[in-house]
């Protein structure tokens, strides 16, 4: 099958997600961030990469944390940025997705970061943009339904790459809520392409997606047991929609069989490293303990994701 | 008029008939001959089939008609001669006089035959029983509540006793209400991959257990509309086995299609039922290729504004009136099932579950026909399409067996 994220030379051109790219391209991904990370370092923090390209932030879904980084990310790269609050503007008055995405073409965009609350959304752009002859115009998916976020699914490659090195000896868990998050099949995706040889997914039935095993996961439902020497714990948010109702009965029983405290961190290998997402739940799925204390590389992920954005915008609007 | 359609394959799968170069004699809307011309018998009009198969028009037992007069000409136009429409109109067919004028709408267009599907409860909410003796009159063949799930069981069987009472058919899609309200496509391996949420295989098996039960226990005669997956499918054919009323039919595109196909989130692989796994659709396809289910097209037009959205998004369907023919050849080769044997899927079948007298090229019977080509090739592309619905998976794709001429009541309502 075509793969919409590639060109016809197999380069990026779009990112939608983390599944069905080469490991060489994740890699470059990788590498280039990395390049980056001095930039931030820098009293100028800025490359003249995108200089005089637009990147406009299509936020058809709330956010402000990965609208921000995207948005600091595009403005180190010299990239002229306008954020549109889309919830509250066209669609609102009921002009299709793509009716949108033609006028914003008209008005000269080179790139769009997309974040939608349907799964495929940005499937959907791509396509569009390529059936109209834009092939000029990337995507980068900022997050859409439950599908993907291969943003912060490469920022999490990042800092587990800089943590522990190689990929091809790690054992990896991802708590909690799979069946909603697009963090975890985007990180599910990375993982399995880049080498990793045991991939874990903990939590109740009631949160894990059918035929994970499929996607090449172990599935455990005791948390101590699927922490058992593990060198990378990532947790997943619990929103709050979830907590109460059929698929678990409160957040207090959550949190004592799936949430992670001290004791549970124990069961890993000792020198683990706990990641997380963000916005984190205190005392839902993450002790404070745990959350504050020197595993946790949850801030490091932050500063991260600045550079592996940088990398991946510039990546995309280069090919 | 006198036609003759002469040097065709005739093909009655109804009653075993399979002749090459034979003709059908056709006089007053009836079939009045088959081989031999009856005596006197002068034609006005003579059809020449050779090279092509002559088989009763097809009867299709889901075809919504949005715009009627366009929907009943693509009908024709695929050699359908009797659609039946599900009641989910805007508004549903609840009353008799809608029924009524629905029926002589189709008569004045005089294309194929409209057979309504009456509603079974008021606006379809599934709570009071519409007028069924009323609807029944006014011409409706059998009550249903298209896609929509009667949620109360107490008014499901109720429903099927005021139903039995009178000796009327219900047909019911099973789908339980509470597994499938929030689910897009089918919980397996595709839908966990894409993130795209699931509706299990047990929202069809629980509505056939409880269905087959209720029949059980009224009598009321049955069709269950767009089996989607192998377990529901086995419990159809087990009461079926055990001598209940029930009968059954399988969209086309679920015989053709699975979950794999949606591809990267393809909106015009979003089916209700959603389409399911390679299993399921193996399953389907046994079942039909024995003969146990009917085929129907389940043609729903849509706009090309409701596909143009993401998966979830999008209006689920796609328009198959002109298409059920060549893709139920394309499916009884991929199956290995012969050519009077997949014809009959199309006409007998739904006849009998339908209690009509057509689906027959027997002598007295309907001159409802259809004469194609089986090996004729064409592309599937909008301006192909008659249909206002131009949605379909298989936009682009070559599909083998053309419709040449197209007879109802004994009129050749179209020709190539």
């Amino acid at each position: 099958m075509h793969n919409p994220q590639l060109n016809n030379k197999g380069e990026l051109t779009h990112l939608l997600s983390t599944e069905g790219l080469p490991a060489a391209i994740l890699t470059q991904i990788l590498d280039t961030a990395a390049s980056f990370m001095e930039v931030s370092s820098r009293d100028v923090k800025k490359v003249p990469l995108l200089r005089g390209k637009s990147v406009f932030n299509l936020f058809f879904e709330n956010s402000t944390r990965t609208r921000t980084t995207f948005e600091i990310a595009a403005k180190r790269l010299s990239a002229d940025v306008i954020n549109l609050d889309i919830t509250r503007s066209s669609t609102a008055k009921g002009e299709t997705l793509l009716d949108t995405i033609d006028n914003l073409c008209a008005m000269d965009a080179n790139l769009f970061v997309v974040r939608h609350a349907s799964s495929g959304a940005p499937y959907l752009i791509a396509e569009h943009l390529h059936k109209i002859g834009r092939d000029d115009i990337h995507v980068v998916n900022a997050g859409d339904g439950r599908h993907a976020h291969p943003t912060q699914g490469l920022l999490d490659m990042y800092t587990i790459r800089h943590y522990k090195k190689d990929f091809t000896q790690l054992r990896v868990a991802i708590v909690g809520d799979i069946l909603h998050s697009r963090v975890a099949r985007s990180d599910i995706h990375a993982l399995t392409t880049l080498g990793v040889p045991e991939v874990r997914a903990i939590g109740p039935e009631t949160l894990l997606p059918k035929y994970l095993d499929k996607l090449g996961v172990h599935v455990y439902h005791d948390m101590a047991e699927g922490l058992r020497d593990c060198d990378v714990v990532i947790m997943l948010r619990l929103q709050n929609e979830r907590m109460n109702g059929a698929l678990l009965p409160s957040a207090g029983e959550y949190f004592r069989h799936y949430g992670l405290t001290p004791h549970m961190l124990a069961m890993a290998k000792p020198d683990a490293i706990v990641m997380h997402p963000g916005p984190m739940n205190r005392g839902v799925e993450i002790h404070s303990a745990v959350a504050d204390g020197p595993q946790a590389v949850i801030l490091p992920q932050v500063t991260f994701g600045i550079a592996v954005r940088m990398a991946v915008m510039s990546i995309v609007a280069g090919n | 008029m006198n036609i003759e359609i002469s040097n065709g394959r005739v093909i009655c799968p109804k009653n075993g008939v399979d002749r090459d170069n034979a003709s059908v004699y056709i006089a007053h809307g009836r079939i009045v001959g088959l081989g031999e011309a009856p005596k006197g018998f002068v034609a006005t009009q003579k059809v020449d089939a050779s090279g092509c198969v002559v088989s009763p028009g097809l009867i299709d037992l889901g075809a919504r008609l949005n715009s009627i007069e366009a929907e009943l000409a693509a009908a024709v136009a695929g050699g359908v001669t009797s659609v039946v429409v599900p009641p989910d109109a805007d508004p549903p067919l609840d009353e008799p006089e809608l029924a009524d004028r629905r029926v002589h709408r189709g008569e004045e267009i005089g294309k194929a035959r409209v057979l309504p599907l009456g509603a079974l409860t008021l606006g379809l909410k599934g709570e009071r029983l519409a007028e069924l003796a009323g609807l029944k009159k006014a011409g409706c063949v059998a009550f249903s509540q298209a896609s929509r799930p009667v949620v109360d069981t107490e008014a499901l069987l109720r429903a099927m006793e005021y139903a039995a009472t009178f000796g009327f058919a219900v047909w019911l899609q099973p789908q339980d209400h509470w597994l499938s309200r929030s689910g897009i496509a089918h919980e397996g391996e595709v839908a966990s991959r894409l993130g795209l949420a699931g509706i299990p295989v047990a929202a069809e098996t629980i509505a056939v257990g409880s269905i087959i039960q209720l029949v059980r226990d009224t009598g009321c005669r049955v069709h269950l509309t767009r089996i989607s997956s192998a377990a529901g499918m086995s419990l159809i054919q087990r009461a079926a086995k055990e001598g209940l009323p029930i009968s059954c039919d399988v969209g086309i595109h679920h015989l053709l299609l699975t979950e794999n196909d949606i591809g990267y989130f393809n909106p015009h692989a979003r089916f209700v039922p959603p389409l399911r796994a390679q299993g399921d659709r193996q399953a389907l396809s046994d079942v039909a290729a024995a003969g146990g289910a009917a085929i129907c097209s389940d043609h729903t037009p849509v706009g090309a504004d409701d596909k143009l959205l993401p998966f979830g998004e999008a209006k689920p369907g796609a328009t198959g009136l002109e298409v059920l023919l060549p893709l139920t050849l394309k499916w009884a080769e991929a199956a290995g099932v012969s050519l009077p044997a997949a014809l009959a899927r199309i006409t007998s079948a739904p006849a009998e579950i339908l209690g009509v007298d057509g689906g027959s090229l027997a002598v007295g019977a309907p001159a409802d026909i259809c004469v194609f080509d089986p090996q004729a090739s064409w592309q599937l592309a909008p301006e192909a399409l008659r249909s206002r619905g131009k949605n379909s998976p298989w936009m682009g794709y070559m599909m083998t067996g053309k419709v040449m001429h197209t007879l109802v009541d004994g009129r050749i309502v179209y020709s190539t």
